[in-house]
C-alpha cells in the first residue's frame, strides 16, 4: 500500500517537471496553432547554455537559470520574428516544417559542439536531501522545489494571460489575428512574445531536467513527446489543463515503471492514446 | 458543339511532358537492365536510393496532397520490415513473397491505428503519429521471439544464391519504384486525384464542392502506409538485419520530409529532384558526419522560408514546365479569339452537358 502511495507521489512530482516542458508548448499552440517540433531541442539547448556558467563561473544552477531565461526569451522572440513569421498563414504545414528543420539542425549542431555524451548539472547535497513523512515515506527536496516552481509558474502564466495587457493581446491574436490587427495589436510582435515566453518557461524545465537526470543532444524528441502528450491529455486552450495533463502523464509513467524498466514511457504513451480515443478534446478543454 | 470560328483542344500533354514521359520510360528500361552490367555495390546503393525515393513519394502524397503531415512514417516502415522477418524467418515463406505482405501488414496497421490518430488534426496529427511510431518501437523491443531490443538477422536468405538474392532484391525495388510512380500518376489523373488536388488547394472549398475529405484522407493514409511498408520490407531484406531502433528510426521521416520539402511539396516531380539533392549532398559530405544533416536542415529551412514550393516549384514557375501530364491545358487554335473567350465558350458548353 505504502509502495503505491510512494509511486503516486513520485509520479505527481515528475508531472510537475513535465508541466514545465508542456506549458510553453501549450502557449505556442494556443496562440499560433503551430506545434513547435523543435520545442524539446530548444530545451536541450537551454540546458547546455546553463552548463557554461555552471562549469566555468561555478555558478549555482538555480542562479544560472536567470541569465539563460533572458537569453532564451530573446532567442525565441528572434526565431519567431525573423523565421517563423515568414511562414505564418492559414496553412499550418510551412511553420511546422520549419520547426522540424530547426529541430534537426539543433540536434546535430549540439552533437557537433558537445558530442553525444550525457551531461548533468550538479546542486550538491540538495539533490539527495529529503523530507520524511512517517516512517516509510520520503519526498525529495529537489523534486518538491521543481513541483512548487512549476505550480507557481503555471499560476503566474495564467495570470499573465487573464490580467495583463500583453496577455489580452496574446488571446486576441489567438482568436483572430486580423481583427486584433485592426485594434492595433501586431500579430508579428505578439507571436514573437509567445515563443519567447515558451522558450523562457522551457528553460526552467531544461535546467531542472539537467539537475534531475542527464541530458544529451538526443534528449529533445522525448521531451517534445512528453510535453505534447501532457497538452493533449489536458485539453487545448487551458494552462491548468496542461498542468493536470502533466501530472496524469507523470503518474502514468511512474506506475508503468513499476512493471519494468521500459514500461514507464510506454504507459505514458498508452494513457495518451486512450485519452485521445475516449475524449479527443482532452480532459479540461476550453475551446474545441 | 463548338463556338463560332473557335477551334480548341484540351490536352494534358505538352511537348516537354511528352519528352519527359519517354525519358521516364527510357530510365525504367535502363534501371531494369542494371543487374546485367553493374556490380553488387552499385545495386545495393541503388536499392537504398529507390527506397528513399518511394518513401518520399508516399510522404508527398500524404502531406503534399492529403494535408496529413505525418512525422511517424517510420511506424509503417518498421511494420513492413518486421513482417518480412515474421513471414520469412519464422513462418518459412520465401522472403521475396514476404515483401508484398510487408506492405499489406503496414496498410492494415495504418487502417486500425487511424481510428486513434485521425482524432487529431493538423499539427496535433504530426506529433501524434510520432507517438504511435514510438509505441510500435517499444512494443517490438519487447517481443523476445523477434530478438527484442537488439533485433535479428534474416538468416533464411543464406539458402538463396548470393547473385540471385542481390539481383532479386534490386529488381523488386526497381519494380516497386516503377509501379509506385505509375500508380501515383494514374491516381492523380483519376477522379480521386482531382478530389485530392482540390483538398491540397483548399480543404474547405473541396468539402463545399462535395469531396468526401475524410474518406479521401483515410485512403491516402492507408495507401501511403502500404508504400512505406513495402519500403521497409525491401530495405531490411536487402540489409539482412532488423532491430527496433533502425526499423522505427525517426530519421526515416526526417529523410522523407527533407527530400519532399527541398524538391517541392505537392508536386510529383518534387521528390525526384529532392532525392537527387539528398544523395548528392550525402556523397559530398560523407566524411563529415552530422554536418550532412546540418546541411540538409539548413537547406530545408532556407527553402521553406524563401521558396516554399521547393526547387521544382521554383524551376516550374520560372520556366512554365510541366514534366508529368497531370494538368489539363487549353490549346486555342483560332488566332482571332482570346483565351478568355475560349474559356467562356468551354464553360457554356460544359453547362449544356456536352
Amino acid at each position: 500500500m505504502m509502495e503505491w502511495v510512494d509511486t503516486l507521489i513520485q509520479g505527481v512530482l515528475l508531472g510537475g517537471l513535465y508541466a514545465l516542458f508542456a506549458i510553453g508548448l501549450s502557449i505556442t499552440y494556443g496562440v499560433m496553432r503551430v506545434v513547435n517540433i523543435a520545442h524539446g531541442d530548444f530545451m536541450v539547448l537551454a540546458a547546455y547554455l546553463a552548463l557554461w556558467p555552471v562549469t566555468h563561473l561555478q555558478m549555482h544552477p538555480f542562479l544560472a537559470i536567470v541569465p539563460v531565461v533572458v537569453l532564451m526569451f530573446c532567442l525565441g522572440y528572434t526565431v519567431q520574428r525573423l523565421m517563423l513569421n515568414r511562414t505564418m498563414g492559414p496553412n499550418f504545414l510551412a511553420p511546422m516544417l520549419l520547426t522540424f528543420g530547426l529541430s534537426v539542425i539543433l540536434r546535430n549542431g549540439l552533437q557537433q559542439v558537445y558530442h553525444a555524451d550525457s551531461r548533468s548539472l550538479q546542486i550538491g547535497d540538495l539533490a539527495i536531501d529529503s523530507l520524511h513523512i512517517g516512517s516509510s515515506l520520503a519526498i525529495g527536496a529537489f523534486p518538491l522545489i521543481v513541483f512548487v516552481t512549476s505550480l507557481t509558474l503555471t499560476a503566474a502564466t495564467s495570470l499573465l494571460f487573464s490580467q495583463t495587457r500583453i496577455g489580452i493581446a496574446l488571446r486576441a491574436t489567438s482568436d483572430d489575428p486580423e481583427t486584433a490587427g485592426l485594434m492595433g495589436i501586431r500579430a508579428s510582435h505578439t507571436y514573437a512574445i509567445a515563443l519567447g515566453l515558451a522558450f523562457a518557461l522551457v528553460t526552467v524545465g531544461g535546467v531542472f531536467a539537467g539537475i534531475r537526470t542527464t541530458f544529451s543532444p538526443e534528449s529533445g524528441p522525448a521531451t517534445l513527446l512528453y510535453a505534447f502528450e501532457a497538452v493533449v491529455i489536458g485539453g487545448m486552450g487551458s494552462l491548468w489543463g496542461t498542468f493536470a495533463g502533466s501530472i496524469i502523464l507523470g503518474v502514468a509513467q511512474g506506475v508503468g515503471a513499476n512493471f519494468g524498466a521500459g514500461f514507464g514511457v510506454l504507459a505514458g504513451h498508452l494513457v495518451f492514446l486512450a485519452v485521445l480515443f475516449f475524449r479527443p478534446t482532452g480532459l479540461l478543454a476550453r475551446t474545441q | 458543339m463548338m463556338g463560332e470560328g473557335l477551334r480548341y483542344t484540351v490536352s494534358r500533354n505538352t511537348s516537354v511532358s511528352t519528352a519527359a514521359v519517354w525519358l521516364g520510360v527510357a530510365a525504367a528500361v535502363v534501371a531494369l537492365s542494371v543487374p546485367w552490367w553493374a556490380n553488387a555495390g552499385f545495386m545495393r546503393w541503388a536499392v537504398e536510393v529507390m527506397c528513399y525515393l518511394v518513401l518520399a513519394q508516399m510522404w508527398n502524397l500524404m502531406a503534399g496532397y492529403g494535408g496529413l503531415m505525418s512525422v511517424g512514417v517510420q511506424a509503417f516502415v518498421g511494420v513492413g520490415g518486421y513482417s518480412v522477418f515474421v513471414f520469412a524467418q519464422h513462418l518459412g515463406l520465401h522472403p521475396f513473397l514476404a515483401i508484398p505482405l510487408g506492405g499489406l501488414m503496414a496498410a492494415i496497421a495504418a487502417a486500425i491505428t487511424s481510428t486513434v490518430v485521425f482524432r487529431m488534426r493538423g499539427g496535433y496529427f504530426a506529433i501524434g503519429t510520432w507517438v504511435l511510431a514510438e509505441v510500435f518501437r517499444i512494443a517490438f523491443s519487447n517481443v523476445s521471439t523477434l530478438g527484442g531490443g537488439s533485433g535479428q538477422s534474416l538468416t533464411v536468405m543464406t539458402h538463396i544464391d548470393r547473385g540471385v538474392r542481390e539481383k532479386g532484391i534490386y529488381l523488386i525495388a526497381t519494380a516497386t519504384l516503377i509501379v509506385a510512380s505509375l500508380a501515383i500518376n494514374l491516381l492523380l489523373r483519376s477522379r480521386f486525384g482531382l478530389g485530392l488536388t482540390a483538398v491540397r488547394d483548399s480543404e474547405a472549398a473541396a468539402e463545399a464542392q462535395g469531396v468526401d475529405v475524410k474518406a479521401l484522407k483515410f485512403i491516402v493514409y492507408v495507401l501511403s502506409s502500404f508504400g512505406a511498408g513495402l519500403v521497409g520490407a525491401i530495405y531490411f531484406t536487402s540489409i539482412l538485419r532488423i532491430s527496433p531502433p533502425a526499423a522505427f528510426d525517426a530519421n526515416w521521416a526526417v529523410a522523407a520530409i527533407f527530400i519532399v520539402v527541398i524538391g517541392g511539396i505537392g508536386a510529383v516531380e518534387g521528390p525526384i529532384v529532392g532525392a537527387f539533392v539528398f544523395f548528392a549532398l550525402r556523397w559530398f559530405l560523407a566524411d563529415y558526419g552530422s554536418w550532412y544533416w546540418l546541411a540538409m536542415g539548413g537547406l530545408a529551412v532556407v527553402i521553406i522560408m524563401f521558396a516554399p514550393s521547393g526547387i521544382w516549384g521554383f524551376v516550374k514557375a520560372r520556366f512554365d514546365l510541366q514534366l508529368l501530364p497531370l494538368q489539363r491545358k487549353l490549346i486555342v487554335r483560332s488566332a482571332k479569339q482570346s483565351i478568355g473567350a475560349a474559356v467562356a465558350a468551354l464553360g457554356s458548353e460544359a453547362s449544356k452537358g456536352v
